[in-house]
This record gives C-alpha cells, structure tokens and sequence, in this order.
C-alpha cells in the first residue's frame, strides 16, 4: 500500500469516528427524552397539579412542590440578578487598568463552575445552623449564589459585545458615566443580559443539591418562607429513590415537568441570543 | 408646527442653560468679542500609554467657520478631535497635555466638568451611532440631559433639530421606529441632528462621510456648509476634495504635528511646505 | 421658550455624585462575588474544624466510616470522586473530541446548528434528570449487556480481572462514571468546538495547501494550536464530574468501601453528602460531612483554577 492510501485511510478512519461520536451523543439526548416521555406522560395527571404530595401507598399530586420551587426560583433570581448585573456591569465598564478586576473575574470563573452542594454547604452554615432549622429563605439564598456568577459572566460578555463607539457617542452628548450605562448600554446589551437571566433561571430550577440542606422538604402546602418549603428536585430525588410506585411515578412526571420547562428556557434563551448578536 | 426663528440659533441667547455655561467658562479678564478665536490649542500633547500621537500642536480657529484637518491616517487628526471634548478620557491608558481654550477658558483644566464640556462640544463619528431607541427617543436623549421640557416644547426641539439636519421629512411619519431601522445616511444625519439637539457651541465631526455612498455624502456636506453659520465646526477627513469644498481653513498634519494651517484655498493652490504640496496633490498619503 | 432651568454647577455636582455613587456601588456588588469564595471557605472550615482537630491529617487516608461508633476517615469518598471522575474523562474526552472534530470539520452547515443546539440542550437537563434516568433506565440497561460482557470478557484476565471483578449489579462505580460521561460530554465539546474555532483560517488553508488530509490538519495543526484550550476544556469537564451530586448519588449505591472491581457499589464525596447530611446526627459526624465538602471544594478548587489558566493562555495566543 502506497503512503498515500494509508494516510487516505487514516483519515477515513479518524472521520468515520467523529462521526460516530457525534451520534453516540445525540442518541444520549434522545434516549433521555425518550425515556422522560415514556414514563412521564403516562404518569402526567390533573392531580399532578391540584393535589398535594401524598403519604407513601396512596395516589396524590405536586402541587406543593411545583408552588415551592417557583416561589424559591422566582426569589433566587429576584436577589441574585441584580447582584449579578451589577457586578458584571463593574467589571465590563470599570475594569480597565485595575488589577482587582481580573482576579475577580477569576474568582467568578471558579464560582460558575464549583460544586452547587458546597453552596448548599455554605447556606447551612451561615443560615441553617444560625436560624436553627431549615427554611425556604436559606433554599432561595442558595439558588442566589449560583444565579450571580451566571449573571456576572453573561453581564459583563453582552456589555463588551457593545460596541465602544456607542459608549463615546453617548459620553459627546454630556451625558454622566452612570447614565451611559444604565439609559443606554443596558438597553444595547438587553436581549443578552434577558438570555443570561434565562439561562441562570434554567440552571437552578432545576438544582437539587443546594436545596437538600437549606429548604429540605415539606409534605404538605405551605407558604412560609421561614419554613421547610417543598421543591420538585429534591421530591423527585426523595420519590424516586423511593420503593413505593406511586411515589416513583409521581418523580418521572415531576422530571418530564421540569425538563420541559428548562429545556424551552433554553430554546428561547437562545433564539433570543442569536437575535441580539445580529442587532449588534 | 414650530415656528423656524424658534429653531436652535435665535434660541441660543434666551437659553437659561446657556448664561450659567459662559459665566463658568468665562475669563476674568474678557477681551472684546469677536476679537479672539472660539478655540485655541496651544502645545498640546497627546500619549497613548507612551506613545506620543500628538507633539506639540498649536493653532486657532474662530466660530462659525470651517476647519478641516487633513493628513494621512495616523497622523493625530482624529486625536486632535478627540482631545477637544475629552472624550479619550474614557480610556484610563490616555492622556493630554497643554492648553485647549474655548473662549479663553482651557478646558484642559481638571476642575472643568467633563459632561459640561462635552454638551457645549458636539462630536459626531466615523460611523452612525444610533442609540438602540426610537428616533424621537435619540433626539430627547441629550436635551433631556439638561433640559426638563413640558411635552409640546420637546416635540418642537425634536423637530427643529431633525429639520436642521435635512432629516425631518424623511422620518416625521416614523419618529416611533427604531433608530436603528434607519439607512446609513439617514442613521448619520441623525446622529447629527442629536448632536446639535443639545445646542452645543461648536461641532466635530470625525470623518461623518467617510462611511457613507457619494449621494448622502453630498447631503452631509451641503448641510455641513448650512449650519456653519451657526456652529464652530472642526471636520477631519481623509477626502481632500471634501476638505476643499467645505472648509474655510485647513490644517495638514503629519505624524502628530502640524505641517501647515492656512486658509483652504492656499493650502491646496499654493501651501509654503514641500511635503503639504506633495500630500494634497496626491503623491504620498 | 420657557425652560425649567437646570442649576449648572448645582447639576454637575449631582451628575458627578451619582457617577461616583454608582462606581462604588457596582464595585461594592464586584467585591461581593470575591468575598463570596472566601466565606465560602471560611464556613467550610468552621463547620469541619471539630472533626479536623480530631482526626488530623489521618482524616484523608482512612477508610474506615462508622457514624455508630464515631470513626470518620475520607478515603472511601476521596477515593469514589476520583475514580468515577477518572472513567468519565476516559469515556467523556475522546467522544468529546470526536464530535468537535465533526462539528468544526466535517459536519455539513446547514447540521451545524441543530447539532450544536442538540448539544446544549444536552448540557442544560438537570443532573437529576441523568440520575433518575441512570437509575432506572441506563443501569437496568448495562446489567444486563454491557457489565455482563466484561466480566465474561476480561474477568478472567491476571490484574485487569480484579477491575471486572463479582456480579453485575447494574449500579455501582463504572454505571457512575459513564453517567458523569455522558454529563461532562456537551461541556468539554463545546469548549472544544470554541476553541477549534480559534484557529486562524490561514493556518488552517496553509496545511491543507501542502496536501494534508482533514484528519492530519486536525492532528497536526489544530491541536497543538489549540492545546491550551483543549487541556482547560477538559479540566473544566473534570471539575464538573469530581462535584456532579445527583446523578452519582442516584447509580453508585452509597457503599462506605473501597473495591477493586469497578462494578461494585461505592460512593463520592457529593454523594456521602447528599445522602447522609440532613440525617446525620452528632458534632462529630456533620463535622466529618464538612470536611468531606471542604476535601471537595480543595480539590475542585485546584482543578478549575488551572483550567481557568489553560483557557486564559490559549486567549492571550489568540489576541496576540
């Protein structure tokens, strides 16, 4: 065999596998989906969103957990989005020259990544063991910490995505630094900071292990936020771990739920990113 | 409607905001008007981080008049711009140094306020800026800054300022729209009407034809040669043509000094320096 | 013309306030974000100081974890996070590579997009999702063809038969590292695929000039442009796998032991958490929990650190 063919070869080879690979990874999406929908549809009811979690054995809904985990959601993002625009809009706008920034950047880079159950570590800590129990207040600060560099990162990327040009144009005017940015570059960088938002709404709404030691759980309906509140991840982890099988279908219906949700934040998230990249 | 007398020029007196401007920026002791150029550089120095853009340059240009700065690109005649408003301050790795007066007032000094300047210096850029808001939204943007206007009064700015811009026509049945949504010329004569909606003083303009079809650029210049009789205007551009037809005087400027600043018709026809006569008939640049 | 007039000096001084105001205020929310990773710290080891001071550094090489007679020691876990880490980058990178590979080379434009959404959305299911899914689909699923296969194939085998060793049970530490796999795959893909992408053009037509074939430009010219990058990506993927909770909790079977076979039951550090936290009972025990988190946090720390750096490295190459 010529040097030439081997090496047509190996290239064949090597192609085919890439290939390969990449229907290796979307057969898993696919699989997980299917599998989601299989055995979540048959489980999906009208209980499911009228009726409470029930006691082992009998038959009931997730009401309380759907309530719990948007009220935590919706608290999470309420603190942790402001807190993470602001930072991102310092490191985006003021970060020229200074040597703090890019160890803050840094640090943001690590807390994007790390472990979401040491967050749920950190809350108990400081919340859980001062207050002395477990409450949806210390869930929703947990969600918060992972909302913020989520929010940092995409503030400060969709902020840099705006043009310089703008910026200068804005300042010929007179126009004060803070009003730049707040009338002006936030309304420019909109659709991608909304996107970031989203996509941070996504990732906790469907986080578990924060919440395990910070809202716990609660069987039944309850609206104090100073108290275990229920929450679909970690019903879902409780239910399905479960022997009963009431208990195990109410979990699969609960997994279809969420991945449905989270899986249409992204899709709009997206649509909404790949529109503001052709704005700008 | 808005009555035209009513428009920026015959309202620039009666303006509240300006008398508390002049009397920050005047002097104490205050020569005859009229007697003493609207602005003067003198020595001013400019560096981008160490590099020196601009070394030494002096020169003084009156109101209501055209100057053109010429040169090849990298010459500092953008920066000479962009020193006027301070608008490179943006950037902490810039900085200038020497005197530039605006009515004999320098306003170089570190206690002159930044954003006072910049609404009394008009600068309009390379390219369109639109704000990412609607047309009438562009326009109120910069009054609004300094003004609190009652409704009707505001929409008469609006419309005094895209009319002088040659832009009203085109867009008064759209004000609502995206200042994006806008064609290029149309996005640019905007951007000056916003910039002349704030009635500044004197106005740069940063090569605003540069980016622009042979059509809309002749509408700039024509609207150039319009509202010199109310602004101080400064234009950098790279057309010599352009330089020729609209401006007054002309300074050539190479390597971030200032070759030769003379009235435009003897810079083109006959400049006293070697390498200005060589520039402007073409043979380097 | 009537105008509400505006106090020059007066509206400067705000203006000039306000701006020094909200510098101040963005930068206080910027150090909130630092300080956030040190209180993290800080509470870490508060809350695992009692079982630090008890069990020294003997904590991290004992395997022993007994809540009854108070005996706590780190190996099982330590040991459990790395291992699944470990089989899940081995599973994880190579696949990884070989869909950036087709998404930047050989993948037809108008497939682009919605494969590269389709991998997205892979990276945006929750982990509980990969758990419940690993619990009752995926590990049924290899008990009864892939663990089986193995067992038969290499059990038998000197050194390498103790990997494959006892009976298929479905789940354990190998179902725990493919799931991390199948996890980690979207995350160091599109690191890759980014990064690929960063290769100049030139570059690129320049090897295929002399007659490179694709895979040879990917080979020869890709990567080493963009090893930095790569190396980062894949760090970032093996952070994501050393903390991943859910889905490990879910398939390993939570068994405190170190085995040689990796078709036996064991546990990690997240998942020692997630299981026994809420139910532990005793200072000395949560305090052990937090010295666990405190290993992980280190551990994952270090990893995301570097990773951190390899991507800021094949940035500046890029810039330059």
């Amino acid at each position: 065999m010529t040097l030439y063919a081997r090496r047509r070869i190996r290239n064949a080879i090597a192609l085919a596998l890439s290939g390969a690979a990449m229907v290796f990874g979307v057969a898993w999406l696919a699989a997980i989906l299917w599998a989601l929908l299989a055995n979540g549809v048959s489980a999906l009811s009208i209980a499911m969103f009228t009726q409470m979690t029930p006691p082992p054995g009998s038959a009931g809904g997730l009401l309380n957990a759907i309530y719990g985990s948007a009220v935590m959601t919706v608290i999470a993002t309420l603190i942790g989005a402001p807190v993470g625009v602001f930072a991102g809009t310092y490191l985006a706008e003021y970060g020229e020259g200074s040597r703090l920034v890019p160890v803050i950047r840094f640090v943001n880079d690590i807390l994007l990544s790390a472990p979401s159950i040491i967050v749920g570590l950190f809350v108990y800590e400081i919340m859980v063991v001062q207050v002395g129990h477990f409450s949806a207040w210390a869930g929703a600060t947990a969600l918060a910490l992972i909302v913020i560099p989520v929010v940092v990162r995409t503030t400060e990327d969709m902020l840099r995505l705006v043009p310089n040009s703008l910026r200068e144009a804005t300042a010929a005017l007179g126009t004060p630094r803070w009003k730049i940015v707040t009338h002006v570059l936030y309304r420019a960088a909109l659709q991608g900071m909304v996107t970031g938002a989203m996509l941070a709404v996504a990732r906790i709404s469907g986080e578990t292990a924060p919440l395990l030691f910070t809202a716990l759980n609660n069987q039944f309906w309850s609206t104090d936020l100073d108290a275990p509140m229920a929450n679909l991840p970690v019903v879902i982890f409780q239910f399905a771990l479960s022997p009963y099988e009431d208990w195990q279908k109410l979990a699969w219906s609960g997994a279809l739920l969420i991945t449905f949700v989270i899986l249409i934040l992204n899709v709009v998230a997206r649509a909404l990113a790949s529109r503001s990249k052709k704005l700008v | 409607m808005i009555d035209k007398t009513m428009s920026a020029e015959p309202a620039r007196t009666a303006d509240p905001i300006r008398p508390p401007v002049s009397v920050a920026t005047a002097p104490t002791e205050t020569p005859a008007p009229g007697a003493r150029p609207k602005v003067e550089i003198r020595d001013l120095r400019f560096f981008y981080k160490s590099f020196e853009a601009l070394k030494g340059v002096s020169l003084a240009f009156d109101d209501k008049s055209v100057t053109a700065f010429i040169g090849p690109s990298g010459c500092g005649k953008s920066t000479l711009l962009r020193v006027m408003n301070r608008i490179y301050e943006l950037y902490p790795e810039q900085r200038a140094t020497g005197e530039v007066l605006i009515d004999g007032r320098d306003m170089l000094a570190p206690d002159q306020d930044l954003n006072l300047l910049r609404a009394k210096v008009g600068m309009v850029f390379q390219k369109p800026t639109p704000f990412p808001m609607s047309i009438y939204d562009n326009i109120a943007f910069g009054i609004r800054l300094y003004e609190k206007l009652p409704k009707g009064e505001m929409d008469g700015r609006v419309e005094a300022a895209l009319d002088q811009a040659a832009l009203w026509d085109e867009v008064k049945d759209k004000l609502g729209q995206n200042g994006l949504s806008l064609s290029g010329g149309q996005q640019q004569r905007l951007c000056i009407a916003r910039a002349i909606a704030v009635q500044p003083e004197i106005l740069l303009l940063d090569e605003p034809a540069s980016a622009l079809d042979p059509i809309t650029t002749s509408k700039i210049e024509e609207l150039i040669g319009e509202l010199k009789s109310r602004y101080c205007i400064a234009i950098v551009t790279h057309n010599m043509q352009q330089a020729a037809r609209i401006s007054d005087r002309t300074a050539f400027m190479y390597l971030g000094e200032l070759i030769e600043f003379d009235d435009t018709a003897t810079i083109f026809t006959h400049p006293s320096n070697k390498m200005t006569e060589e520039y402007v008939t073409g043979r380097f640049g | 013309m009537i105008h509400i007039d505006v106090n020059i000096a007066g509206w400067a001084r705000r203006h000039n306030f306000l701006d020094a105001l909200f510098r101040a205020g963005t930068a206080g929310f910027a150090i909130v974000v630092l300080l956030l990773l040190g209180a993290v710290l800080l509470a870490l080891v508060r809350g695992a100081w009692p079982a630090l001071a008890q069990f020294g550094a003997g904590f991290l090489v004992t395997e022993a974890w007994n809540p009854v007679k108070d005996r706590f020691g780190a190996l099982a876990p330590i040991y459990g996070t790395l291992t699944t880490a470990a089989i899940a980058m081995l599973v994880g990178v190579p696949i990884s590579f070989g869909i950036a590979v087709f998404l930047t080379e050989t993948c037809p434009p108008w497939l682009k997009r919605p494969l590269g959404i389709a991998i997205e959305l892979l990276a945006g299911i929750p982990s509980i999702i990969y758990g419940i899914w690993g619990l009752f689909i995926f590990a049924p699923f290899l008990q009864s063809t892939l663990q089986p296969f193995l067992i038969a194939t290499h059990g038998e085998l000197p050194w390498i038969g103790e990997l494959f060793a006892g009976p298929p049970f479905g789940i354990g530490v190998l179902t725990a590292g493919l799931v991390l796999a199948i996890m980690v795959l979207p995350f160091i893909t599109s690191i890759m695929r980014d990064v690929f992408e960063t290769v100049p053009p030139m570059l690129r037509e320049s090897a295929y000039g002399v007659g490179a074939t694709t895979w040879e430009v990917v080979w020869n010219v890709v990567l080493p442009y963009t090893r930095a990058g790569v190396v980062g990506g894949v760090m970032l993927g093996l952070g994501r796998a050393l903390g991943e909770t859910m889905a490990v909790t879910f398939v390993i079977g939570n068994a405190h032991r170190i085995s040689a076979s990796v078709l036996a039951p064991g546990t990690t550090i997240s998942a020692t958490l997630a299981n026994e936290f809420t139910e532990a009972i005793g200072e000395l025990y949560i305090s052990s929990l937090f010295a666990l988190g405190l290993i992980l946090f280190a551990i994952t720390f270090i990893v995301l650190a570097l990773a951190r750096l390899m991507l800021a490295r094949l940035k500046r190459q890029a810039g330059s």
